[in-house]
C-alpha cells in the first residue's frame, strides 16, 4: 500500500484532527466513530495532550462522577471541542436530530438529541459532521431545531458551530452571519458536485482548495495507535476500516 | 434492610403497571434480565424514564407494548443503528414521547436527589425540545448583573421523581450494599426514586461498606428495596468491565424487528421462551 491509499474515513478523521488543533479537553458523543478516531489521533500527535473523553469508554475517559459530569464539565467551559452530527442541519447551523414532519404523525424519527440541545451553546468548538453529503441531509430548513446554529444576543452562549465535515468536502461557519463557507473540497471530488447536494447557499473562495491528504505519520498513527484504542467503544467500525477484530 | 429475592420475579413484584420507572443507559448496566421477566409477566403502560438514552431496552418494551409514555434523550442501537420498534411506534403515534436532552434528565433527578422542586439548565433556548415541552419554564436569572439593562433567560426543569428505579449492577454484599463502581448516575437515580431494584451479577462475601477502597463505589443498601442475582444481567448489552456487546445478537435481533411479525418471532425464541441469559450462563 502506498503512501496515497486510504480510506475515506481515514481522510476525515485526519481532517477533523486538524480542526481540534492545540487544545485541552476533547470529548466525543455517542455514535462517533470518526471524531473519535480524530481526537484519539490528536492525542497521540500530541503526546498525551488533549485529553480524549470518549463516551460509552471505560479506559478513555478520566470521569468517575456518572453521565452528568460531561455536561458539569462542559458548562464549566472544561470541554473545548465536542462533535454534533443530524439528520438534517442548514444553513444556519441549525441541527435536528429528533423528526420530520409533525410530531403526531413523523415521516422520519431519528434518535433524538442527546446533550445537543445544552453541548452547542457551552462548547466554544462544535465541529459538525455529517458523512451523506446530499440534499436530503443538508437542507434549507430543518423541520425541528434540536440545536440552533446561533442565539439572541442576550441568550448565555459561550459555544457553537466551527465547521462542517462531509463526505465531500470541509465548510466553516461564520457565527456573526451564520452561514457556512466552503474551505476545500476532498480528492476526487468537485466544486460542481458539491454545489448540486448540497441543500442551502454558502459561500466560497474564487479558487477552492482540495483537501489536502493524510500523511503517511498520520495513517501510521491512526492505523497503529489509534485503531486498536478505537476497537473498545466502536468494535464494528475499528473492524471495517481498520481490520481490528473485535475483543 | 433490602429483600434478598428468592427469584428475579420476585425482586421485581413492586413494578406495578403504569408506573414511573427509570433505568439508565446500555454503559452504566441496563437490566436486560429484569425487563424480559417483566415483559414475560406482561407489565403495562409504563412511563419508562431512561437516564439519559437507551437501546434495545427501551425497544423491547416498546414493542412488547408495555410503554405508554417514552422520556428520554435518544433511542437507537447504537452501531447497530435504528431502535426498530421505536420508530415503529413514533410513526405510529403509539407511544407518548417526551423528549429530552441528556443534561436535562441529570439534573431533574438531581433536582429529585436534593429535594428541591426544580433545577436550572444553560441551553435549550430556541430549540424545538423546549417548544415541546410545556412542564419546562424560562424565568430570567433573578442574579443577572444588571437585569433591567440585560435579561438572562435560564431554562427551570421540575424535579423528577420516579416511583421506581431499576439497574443492573457487578455484585451488591448480603446486607444489601450495592457496587456500582464509576456509574455514579445509578447513585443519582436510587436517590430520586421512591424505591430501588437491583439486579447483580453476584454477591460478594463481606460488606461493602467495610472495605475502604470499595467503600466509595457503593451505593447503601439504605436506599435499596429488593437484589436479586440475574448471572449476565445485562445480556445482550454490555456491563462494563464485564463483558461487551453480543454483536451477533444484536444483528439477529435488527433483522427479526424489522417487521412486527419478526420481533413476535424474537419475543417468542428470547423473551417467552427459553433462550434467556440466565439459562445460558448456567452453561
Amino acid at each position: 500500500m502506498t503512501d496515497l491509499a486510504f480510506r475515506d474515513e481515514e481522510l476525515l478523521a485526519s481532517v477533523v484532527a486538524d480542526l481540534i488543533g492545540d487544545v485541552r479537553h476533547v470529548a466525543v458523543g455517542n455514535a462517533s466513530p470518526i471524531p473519535a478516531t480524530a481526537s484519539l489521533l490528536a492525542r497521540a500527535r500530541g503526546n498525551g495532550r488533549p485529553y480524549v473523553s470518549l463516551l460509552g469508554s471505560q479506559r478513555h475517559t478520566f470521569w468517575t462522577d456518572g453521565g452528568r459530569e460531561l455536561f458539569d464539565c462542559a458548562g464549566q467551559g472544561r470541554v473545548d471541542v465536542f462533535f454534533l452530527s443530524g439528520g438534517e442541519i442548514d444553513g444556519e447551523g441549525n441541527i435536528n436530530l429528533v423528526r420530520i414532519g409533525d410530531a403526531e404523525k413523523p415521516v422520519a424519527r431519528f434518535p433524538g438529541s442527546f446533550g445537543s440541545s445544552y453541548l452547542y451553546f457551552v462548547v466554544p468548538k462544535v465541529i459538525l459532521f455529517r458523512t451523506e453529503h446530499s440534499k436530503r441531509t443538508l437542507v434549507p430548513k430543518v423541520s425541528y431545531i434540536s440545536a440552533p446554529g446561533g442565539s439572541d444576543d442576550n441568550v448565555h452562549r459561550t459555544g457553537g458551530p466551527i465547521a462542517l465535515i462531509t463526505n465531500r468536502c470541509l465548510f466553516s461557519f461564520d457565527r456573526e452571519r451564520r452561514r457556512f463557507c466552503l474551505q476545500s473540497v476532498h480528492p476526487g471530488h468537485s466544486l460542481a458536485e458539491v454545489i448540486v447536494n448540497t441543500g442551502f447557499e454558502f459561500d466560497r473562495p474564487p479558487d477552492v482548495p482540495t483537501t489536502p491528504a493524510p500523511s503517511a505519520e498520520t495513517l501510521r498513527l491512526m492505523r497503529q495507535v489509534v485503531a486498536p484504542e478505537l476497537a473498545e467503544v466502536y468494535p464494528q467500525f475499528a473492524a471495517k476500516v481498520f481490520g481490528i477484530k473485535a475483543g | 434492610m433490602p429483600v434478598l429475592a428468592r427469584s428475579l420475579d420476585d425482586a421485581l413484584e413492586s413494578i406495578e403497571d403504569g408506573c414511573v420507572l427509570a433505568v439508565p443507559r446500555e454503559s452504566a448496566g441496563a437490566p436486560m434480565a429484569a425487563t424480559r421477566a417483566l415483559i414475560r409477566r406482561g407489565i403495562k403502560r409504563l412511563h419508562l424514564i431512561a437516564l439519559p438514552t437507551s437501546t434495545l431496552q427501551a425497544d423491547l418494551l416498546i414493542g412488547a407494548g408495555c410503554i405508554e409514555t417514552l422520556e428520554t434523550s435518544a433511542v437507537s442501537l447504537g452501531e447497530f443503528g435504528p431502535a426498530p420498534r421505536f420508530v415503529a411506534a413514533i410513526r405510529a403515534g403509539s407511544i407518548r414521547m417526551r423528549d429530552a436532552t441528556c443534561p436535562a434528565l441529570h439534573a431533574a433527578f438531581q433536582a429529585s436527589e436534593k429535594g428541591v422542586p426544580f433545577m436550572p439548565l444553560r441551553g435549550l433556548l430556541g430549540t424545538d425540545v423546549l417548544k415541546n415541552r410545556p412542564d419546562w419554564r424560562v424565568v430570567d436569572n433573578p442574579f443577572a448583573a444588571d437585569p433591567q439593562e440585560a435579561s438572562d433567560p435560564i431554562v427551570l426543569l421540575p424535579a423528577i421523581k420516579p416511583d421506581v428505579a431499576l439497574f443492573h449492577a457487578p455484585m451488591a454484599d448480603r446486607d444489601g450494599n450495592v457496587w456500582i463502581g464509576r456509574q455514579r448516575e445509578l447513585a443519582t437515580m436510587a436517590h430520586a426514586s421512591q424505591r430501588t431494584i437491583v439486579t447483580v451479577e453476584k454477591f460478594h462475601d463481606g460488606n461493602l461498606l467495610a472495605d475502604k477502597t470499595l467503600a466509595a463505589g457503593t451505593l447503601p443498601g439504605f436506599y435499596v428495596e429488593s437484589i436479586a442475582v440475574a448471572e449476565r444481567g445485562c445480556w445482550p448489552l454490555p456491563l462494563p468491565e464485564h463483558y461487551g456487546w453480543d454483536a451477533e445478537h444484536l444483528q439477529e435481533y435488527v433483522t427479526l424487528a424489522a417487521t412486527e411479525e419478526g420481533f413476535a418471532k424474537y419475543l417468542d425464541k428470547y423473551v417467552y421462551g427459553q433462550t434467556t441469559a440466565s439459562s445460558r450462563s448456567v452453561q
